[in-house]
């Protein structure tokens, strides 16, 4: 196996250009489970763990290598409450924001806020530089995305304007290192508009843009438009039954859990 | 490959086939046996290590990728003689059963007392979720570990 | 002149203390020897071939390519073995390789071993197999149906006409648990360049290995010799053979020391896990909660092979009732044969399974009846003198079920839930549930469970005592698997011999006899008992042959003068005394299941609370309240290091763990989605001990492996239907079960 380990992202991106089979390691929280039990045999690793450029948090933009631990303290309410239950200490302190993005996994626990907050990926290549996606387009399918094989993921570029007024809540069965069953952000605007996007309840995250109308059209909701609101919201959610929820256990949890955010905003 | 870093103080040269991990490296090249191989997938923190000041899971870090890195296993925590102040509160409180998730709890502990020398109840159970132990139920190791978080405060 | 030792100073680390364990030091720092840890001068490496198939014919098995391969030494298959073809623990009835056929998801097929690992597990992959895929059997009650079962079980007592006031019946499930002990499958295999092997593999007992293992390599006994080896946890899960009839041909073949270790998702497959159950339930009581009459239908799935179903069926049938007395009872049980992996052992041993059935109909008693819960289980406590409510035995020793009950009465309840610290409720810090969406529930577990070996089985433990100058060496086969056995042995010989330097130890099949197997809560009371009437017995003999009447590490001692020192006493050789020690005899039941098939009991009474977010169904276990039947405590921070962890694993099994079958494949066979309680999981355990000391065994301490694992369940599962109002019959009690999705 050969490994290169960039110290800028020029060199990254001209590495990756270089070779676009080669295995992008960021924390490693992903990629070595596949090598551990033999579903991966990298042979070319491009580490990004020594590029500065993605390891900063600016305004309106957060670095792919920015690790959970330090987005526990992010400034970003909801962005903070998820960073805590990403895994266990352990992996918060390796895993990156921008692995979750690239790993794409249906109950990525980074993947609904940036959804609520209409986030866009930056992404980069030595060939055709720099392009910003929306990450309604950057999310395909399970564990698909549209970042083609000679791009990095660089940074979530968060739009200005995001609601401080935002709240995240993942259900697991178990109260720590657990992966989601349902997962939810809620950010609700000054003018009483509110962004809802749900994960682990379909392929992609997804935004519940019907429940998002009825408030924009009842912006101080009475409890029958609460009600309507979770009802609706667990309409717009197209979850599966595996070995970790069923089906309609998701799709009512996904109302439930929408409400109890919602309730928590307009109470703020 | 051949990759250098540093392993409880002392610098160390491995020679790395592939995408091994640390673990993997630690355990089958340096004869550092002590990091406990129990889950591989970063699931159960028996192999806890702190990397570059990090505390990690040693299975999930890449050994061709800690290349200048430093890294403290449990052998460099304490030993038989000189045991960290960890290490004798777990075994004053009756907190080793089977110990394979010891080494593991010694690292985690010793790293979040060093970051919070008194840390509340709450916080050391928030701390150590990500090491799991089947044996004792964790009474014990809360037991010793806030025995140790008491003092001095 | 010297004066007794009895008078001066005080022994320190005897009976009643909680010394240090002996291996607690390498085991902090990291020095302790796993099996995983093992290595041996040019050692290679095993990987398994395993079916990725429940059920499947093997059309082509060619090991070429594999053979073929850079590295590798040698590969394995049924037809390699060269003598008996199967292994068992009671009867040898699966095979060392799947030969023609797999009958489970997982089954061994082939072992390659090669110079490193990653070369064995990329060869395994060359190996060229075809299968033609069958049809698996994996339900439980259509197995029953076919007759394809290893073990029926029939009780019959009493008047099977009786009927009472009132009737509650109920259907029930457990789902599949596993051990999951952190350390994985390892051994290690060394030839002896005799023709024989030594063997440092995960056992909870050394010699059924040993019995297992010698006749496959058709070799004499004593050239295969089974040692214990340090491990990570057991719990039931290394009481069959596994790796090391695998290690053993191929280090006898390899004339190399071969060394194998399972991954977590392979060890998932590599040992038995814990019976699925079904279950349906009647009871019958007059109007004051007095039982009646009880029946009972279980199902265990025993997966493909026998493994010890037979026995964990016979618990699931005798202990199907509980501690509760019933004069008219009947029980038909049954341990299927499927092609789901199999099952056998695991910490509680078919009480687990029909305790949350019990439990819960007792709990439907009270509720039909307008009594108190915990009061309908005071009022029909078993204890000693009366007759067990389905074999119909004679309660001779300790059973203290109505103490324990007004023990846990007494206990405080905790304070109702008044923060707001997400790590307080229900969802934890997944931020999910404030506390005005909880509901608080209460819940008892009371439960009965065997201790040491049942049904006529020659039940007992060998050890050896050796006295010098410099101290004491207890030598057994007993496995140490975490849970202290070490530090009770040495503190009931020093103890004895008033002596504080005692070392166990651990011997291999060639040096000691039997200690049986770490299992059955059987231990402290068995090897523990053998210490302790091996050193009394060599301290009399010393005493009967210098007429003195006392020893210590001086020597003996005649009125307080030492009479002759331990120096001149091992002048020539440490003085030596073996023993085999054995519980009262049980015996086989009649054909309706009558008799008396058990030599002790032990009780365990649990009160759990749990908050309940009811809305999604979440569940935060506040705090399991226990009182546990010991006889006598012999360590006090060891029985709560049990009873603490035998907790954990209850309050798992009620809320986390469970294996997911799909047609006889584990969907779930790794950490990440096997869920074991972590710390923010684990509830506070407050223990309360009643020491009613039981009629045979070291001062009448009973075994506690298990109990707490059998009582913490039901509680919690309990608590739950209390929060909630509702009846649930399945546990694992998942979120969309609370919920009703």
């Amino acid at each position: 196996m050969e490994i290169t380990r960039p110290t800028s992202l020029a060199d990254a991106l001209q590495a990756r250009g270089a070779d676009p089979g080669a295995d992008l390691l960021a924390g490693g929280t992903d990629l070595m489970v596949e090598v551990n039990f033999g579903y991966a045999r990298p042979e070319h690793v491009i580490s990004l763990r020594r590029i500065e450029e993605l390891a900063r948090i600016e305004d309106g933009r957060i670095g792919a290598g920015v690790t959970w631990a330090r987005l526990e303290k992010s400034r970003h309410r909801a962005l903070a409450q998820l960073s805590r239950t990403v895994g266990s200490p352990q992996i918060r302190a390796a895993g990156t924001i921008g692995g979750n993005i690239g790993t794409s996994s249906p109950a990525g626990d980074g993947l609904p806020w940036l959804a609520a907050a209409d986030a866009e990926i930056e992404v980069a290549s030595e060939a055709r530089g720099t392009r910003r996606v929306p990450w309604s387009d950057f999310f395909t399918g399970v564990k698909s995305n549209s970042l083609e094989s000679d791009e990095v993921i660089v940074a979530a570029v968060v739009p200005d304007g995001v609601p401080e007024n935002q709240e995240f809540a993942k259900i697991g069965q178990r109260s720590a290192m657990v992966i989601s069953t349902v997962a939810a952000c809620v950010m609700r605007h000054e003018d009483g508009s509110v962004r809802v996007a749900l994960g682990s309840v379909a392929p992609t995250p997804v935004r519940a843009y019907r429940a998002e109308q009825l408030i924009a059209d009842n912006p101080s909701p009475s409890a029958a438009v609460l009600d309507e609101f979770a009802r609706t919201v667990s309409e717009e959610v197209s979850p599966i039954t595996d070995h970790r929820s069923t089906e309609a256990y998701r799709r009512h949890a996904a109302g439930v859990l929408s409400r109890r955010l919602l309730e928590r905003c307009l109470a703020r | 490959m051949i990759v250098s870093f540093k392993v409880n103080g002392e610098g160390r040269v491995a020679n790395v086939a592939g995408a091994e991990s640390l673990l993997t490296v630690l355990r089958e090249e340096m004869e550092l046996p002590g990091s406990k191989n129990a889950c591989e997938q970063g699931e159960c923190g028996s192999c806890s290590v702190i990397l570059d000041g990090a505390l990690v899971t040693s299975c999930l870090v890449m050994a061709a990728d800690c290349e200048g890195s430093e890294v403290t296993t449990i052998e460099g925590i304490g030993s038989e003689g000189e045991l960290h102040p960890v290490q004798q509160a777990l075994l004053d409180h009756g907190a080793v059963q089977c110990g394979f998730c010891t080494p593991g709890f010694v690292v985690a502990a010793a790293h979040l007392l060093e970051q919070d020398p008194h840390p509340s109840r709450d916080d050391i159970k928030e701390a150590l979720s990500g090491n799991i132990c089947r044996c004792t139920g964790y009474g014990a190791i809360l037991r010793g570990l806030e025995a140790l978080a008491g003092e001095g405060s | 002149m010297t004066t007794s030792p009895t008078t001066t100073r005080r022994l320190r680390g005897g009976v009643g203390e909680s010394p240090l364990r002996p291996d607690g030091i390498p085991k902090v720092v990291g020095n302790f020897a796993y099996a995983s840890d093992l290595h041996a001068e040019g050692m290679l490496w095993g990987a398994t071939l395993r079916s990725p198939h429940p059920k499947a014919k093997i059309t082509k098995l060619d090991i070429g390519p594999a053979l073929a391969f850079g590295g590798v030494v040698d590969v394995i298959t049924q037809e390699d073995v060269p003598g008996r073809p199967g292994f068992g623990m009671h009867v040898p009835d699966q095979p060392v390789f799947a030969y023609g056929e797999c009958n489970y998801w997982g089954e061994p097929i082939a072992v390659v071993a090669a110079h490193d690992l990653d070369t064995a597990k990329l060869a395994v992959k060359a190996i060229d197999i075809e299968y033609e895929v069958l049809e698996p059997l994996t339900d439980m009650e259509e197995a029953d149906a076919l007759d394809s079962q290893t073990r029926r079980m029939k009780i019959r007592r009493g008047d099977q006409d009786a009927f009472g006031a009132v009737v509650v019946e109920g259907y029930y499930e457990v789902g599949q648990q596993d051990q999951a002990p952190l350390g994985t499958e390892a051994g290690l295999a060394l030839p002896d360049g005799a023709g024989g092997v030594d063997l440092y593999a995960v056992s909870q007992w050394v010699h059924s290995d040993h019995w297992q293992i010698y006749p496959c390599l058709d070799v004499a006994p004593e050239q295969v010799r089974c040692h214990p080896v340090g491990m990570g946890g057991a719990f039931g899960a290394r009481e069959d053979v596994s790796m090391h009839i695998h290690l053993c041909m191929l280090a006898l073949r390899t004339g190399r020391p071969v060394k194998m270790m399972y991954d977590r998702a392979e060890s998932f497959v590599g040992h038995v896990h814990r019976h699925p159950a079904r279950m349906w339930y009647r009871h019958e009581a007059d109007s004051d909660g007095t039982l009646v009459k009880a029946e009972a239908r279980i199902i265990l799935d025993g997966g493909a092979y026998e493994s010890s179903s037979n026995a964990v069926i016979a618990n699931a049938a005798y202990f199907a009732f509980g501690p509760y007395k019933c004069d008219n009872t009947s029980v038909d049980a049954v341990a299927v044969r499927t092609n789901n992996p199999p099952a056998g052992a695991m910490r509680g041993f078919g009480g687990v399974q029909t305790a949350y059935a019990h439990e819960a109909q007792m709990d439907r008693l009270a509720d039909e009846l307008g009594i108190d819960r915990l009061e309908v289980r005071r009022i029909n406590a078993l204890g000693h003198g009366d007759n067990m409510n389905t074999s119909g035995q004679l309660i001779e020793g300790s059973l203290p079920t109505a103490e324990l009950i007004d023990e846990l009465a007494k206990m405080p309840l905790p304070d109702p839930v008044a923060s707001t610290d997400p790590r307080h409720l229900p969802g934890g810090t997944g931020l999910t549930t404030e506390p005005g969406h909880v509901r608080r529930g209460v819940g008892y577990g009371v439960t009965l469970k065997n201790l040491a070996f049942s049904e006529a089985f020659d039940d007992y433990s060998d050890a050896r005592i050796s006295i010098s100058p410099i101290g004491v060496e207890v030598y057994t086969a007993a496995a140490e698997v975490g849970q202290g056995l070490v530090t009770v042995i040495q503190q009931l010989v020093r103890d004895v011999l008033k002596m504080e330097n005692v070392a166990v130890i651990w011997s291999d099949t060639g040096v000691i006899g039997s200690a049986g197997s770490t299992s059955a809560s059987r231990q402290t009371q068995m090897t523990g008992g053998a210490a302790y009437f091996c050193a009394r017995e060599l301290r009399e003999q010393i005493l009967a042959e210098y007429g003195g009447d006392d020893l210590s590490i001086e020597g003996v001692w005649l009125r307080g003068e030492l009479i002759v020192t331990l120096d001149e006493i091992c002048a020539l050789q440490p003085r030596q005394h073996e023993i085999r020690y054995r519980h009262p005899e049980t015996f086989a039941t009649d054909e309706n299941g009558q008799g008396d098939p058990h030599p002790a009991y032990a009780v365990a009474a649990h009160r759990a609370v749990v908050d309940v977010d009811p809305e999604l169904g979440l569940v935060r276990v506040v705090q399991v309240d226990a009182v546990h039947d010991v006889g006598k405590l012999l360590n006090p921070v060891a029985a709560l290091g049990q009873i603490e962890g035998g907790t954990a694993q209850g309050v798992g099994l009620a809320t986390l763990e469970e294996l997911v079958l799909e047609k006889g494949v584990i969907k779930n066979p790794n950490f990440t989605d096997y869920l074991l309680p972590t710390f923010l999981d684990a509830p506070h355990v407050e223990v309360k001990w009643v020491e009613e000391p039981e009629r045979w065994g070291p001062l009448g301490a009973k075994g506690i492996g298990e109990p707490p694992t059998i009582s913490a369940g039901p509680a919690v599962a309990a608590a739950i239907r209390d929060a909630i109002g509702r009846h649930l019959y399945r546990v694992p009690v998942l979120p969309q079960h609370i919920v009703g999705l």
